[in-house]
């Protein structure tokens, strides 16, 4: 009997939006195909926090720790490898007759589903936006050149690793009750010799949102004319609650650091609300974004292509309507 | 030292992509294909560590014909060896892409082995992980930073909205992010030089693919949008769109 296993993901020791999504997607394809399915996280999460799985209709969570085996390995600085996190999915999932394992496309989905899918022997679907049935499953959808265009992706055999793009996929609430059950690292024969490479230290930079994570985006091309000028573009963006983007053409320029770079050499992304401030919409940065849900164009000069991909836009100076943008949605929020 | 570098050859961003006649591959017609832009720094990073340790850059790629292009400006950027695993077509997935690479880099033995993060056609960001299991060797995909001393290494990894440091053992396997160095512009000497560097080529071994393109489409193109030509006196109207129309905000 095949089943489905998903992997929910933490930081913190809290689930991060991302693991209800995949979660959600977990259960409707387990709905779809008649599978069973499970949860399966590695952390120290509390029992309290395991149980908001609760809500999402999960029958089944398996919790793992790594702690003791961290801290038996005798590396002092260990935080945590992706490599303990890739041989533990998989060796549960092969003792326990998984056959299909997904994964949000965050960084940390994104680092370990590859090594699970060779340990596995499994085909392997990154960064899917939909299932495509037709009776049972026939194939996943996913972006292909940045958005340009999509392919629609079949396996070939019955296991299968699938990582899902963030903010695609709905969370369904749908309540039922979780079992949850503690696994050991030795049950699963996990050693310190899976580490690979360890994390030694994390940093993220305090309260900044990340642009692959975020609903709302608002970001700065060359229409800003210089770096000092981003704060309107920031105000912005502090009042809506979003993260902050950027052109490659300011990135390159050392305006802007490469992590905010949306496009094709940057990051794709599918937000709620996409605004664009003096970008001008070059098609690999069209490419980067146009499968944003709403996209708001902000550019003086009428011809710029972003506004054949804008659902609104205002022809104009950002320098004059940015701030008064900025002031509107402050008194809304009030 | 002995450095593998794994280049694709993809079509440059600024193409219009267009679907082909057989709705599973793009139509090439008119298309500039390059050295995929993730693998500039790549090359670089293993040309800079040539050049710091002494040793040798074998640039590896998987592909038809066409793939050598990518190799030939991993020469001109410093590279001294090519070794093109050479398929009878393009539709083979990252999984036989991967295993084929990793065949070919065990018999090199090599230090380091580097990537792009990932190739700017199929977006997968997998190919660098997945030859680095093949190989059941360390790997860290979206590196900006990578520091060797003897047998250790200490990478950073782009994450959200911040970074991971770790430490791993050589030999390494490295997938670049833009931001770990700035990729060099190859001068007339260099290219001249490039020009009698060997392509080696081999026979894959390994062509069945786990997964298949069934269909390929475009995008839905949008409705047209409601642009507003009157700058900054139509920001209340705006705003009353996003909250009442679009219910983003």
């Amino acid at each position: 009997m095949s089943k489905i296993l998903v992997f929910a993901e933490t930081k913190d020791n809290v689930f991060k939006s991302n693991a209800f999504e995949v979660v959600s997607a977990g259960k409707l394809l387990s709905e779809k195909l008649g599978k069973e399915f499970a949860v399966i996280t590695i952390n120290d999460a509390s029992d309290d926090q395991l149980k908001t799985l609760n809500k999402f209709g999960v029958p089944k969570v398996y919790s793992l720790s790594l702690n003791d085996l961290n801290s038996k390995s005798g590396i002092s600085d260990i935080k945590y490898s992706h490599g303990s996190f890739a041989a533990a999915i998989s060796s549960f999932a092969k003792n326990n007759g998984y056959d299909i394992i997904m994964f949000s496309a965050t960084s940390l989905g994104k680092e370990i589903a590859p090594t699970v899918a060779v340990k596995t022997n499994s085909a392997i679907v990154p960064d899917c936006t939909e299932f495509i049935f037709d009776g049972s499953l026939v194939s996943f959808k996913r972006p292909a050149y940045a958005g340009k265009c999509y392919t629609f992706v079949k396996p070939e055999i019955e296991k299968i690793v699938v990582t899902l793009r963030p903010n695609v996929f709905k969370a369904v609430e749908n309540n039922a009750d979780s079992a949850i059950e503690k696994i050991t690292a030795d049950s699963l024969g996990i050693t310190t010799g899976d580490f690979g490479a360890y994390v030694s230290d994390v940093s993220v930079a305090g309260g900044k949102l990340d642009v692959a994570e975020a609903d709302i985006i608002v970001s700065g091309g060359r229409g800003l004319r210089g770096p000092e000028n981003f704060n309107l573009v920031e105000n912005l963006a502090a009042v809506l609650g979003a993260a902050t983007g950027a052109s490659r053409a300011v990135v390159d320029a050392g305006w802007r650091p490469h992590g905010d770079q949306v496009g094709q050499t940057g990051k794709t992304v599918s937000p709620g609300l996409y605004i664009a401030c003096g970008i001008s919409g070059a098609i690999q940065h069209l490419a980067g974004m146009s499968s944003s849900k709403f996209i708001v164009a902000i550019n003086k000069d009428k011809d710029a292509p972003i506004f054949q991909v804008a659902d609104y836009g205002i022809i104009g100076d950002v320098f004059e309507i940015l701030p008064v943008l900025t002031e509107e949605i402050k008194k809304l929020k009030g | 030292m002995k450095i593998v570098v794994c280049v694709s050859t993809v079509p440059d961003s600024t193409t219009k992509i267009k679907v082909g006649g057989n709705a599973k591959s793009i139509d090439e017609s008119g298309v500039t294909f390059i050295i995929n832009p993730y693998d500039e720094f790549a090359v670089e990073e293993a040309v800079q560590l040539k050049e710091n340790n002494g040793g040798e850059v074998i640039g590896i790629s998987f592909g038809t014909d066409r793939a050598k292009e990518g190799i030939k400006k991993a020469f001109q950027m410093g590279a001294d060896k090519g070794i093109l695993i050479k398929s009878a077509g393009s539709e083979f997935d990252s999984f036989t892409v991967s295993k084929n690479l990793a065949s070919v880099i065990k018999e090199i033995n090599p230090d380091v082995v580097l990537f792009g993060k990932q190739s700017i056609d199929f977006d997968g960001i997998i190919v660098p992980k997945m030859t680095a299991e093949f190989l059941n060797l360390p790997s860290v995909n979206v590196v900006t930073k990578l520091e060797i001393n003897d047998q250790d290494a200490v990478i950073e990894r782009e994450i959200e909205g911040g970074k991971e440091i770790l430490k791993a053992k050589l030999p390494v396997v490295i997938g670049t992010q833009k931001g770990i160095n700035n990729p060099r512009y190859p001068n007339l000497k260099s290219i001249m030089a490039s020009k009698s560097k060997p392509i080696e080529e081999r026979a894959p071994v390994d062509e069945l693919s786990k997964t298949s393109v069934t269909d390929m489409k475009l995008p839905e193109s949008k409705g047209s949008g409601k642009i507003f030509t009157n700058g900054a006196a139509d920001v209340p109207e705006l705003v009353r769109l996003l909250r009442e129309e679009a219910k983003v905000i």
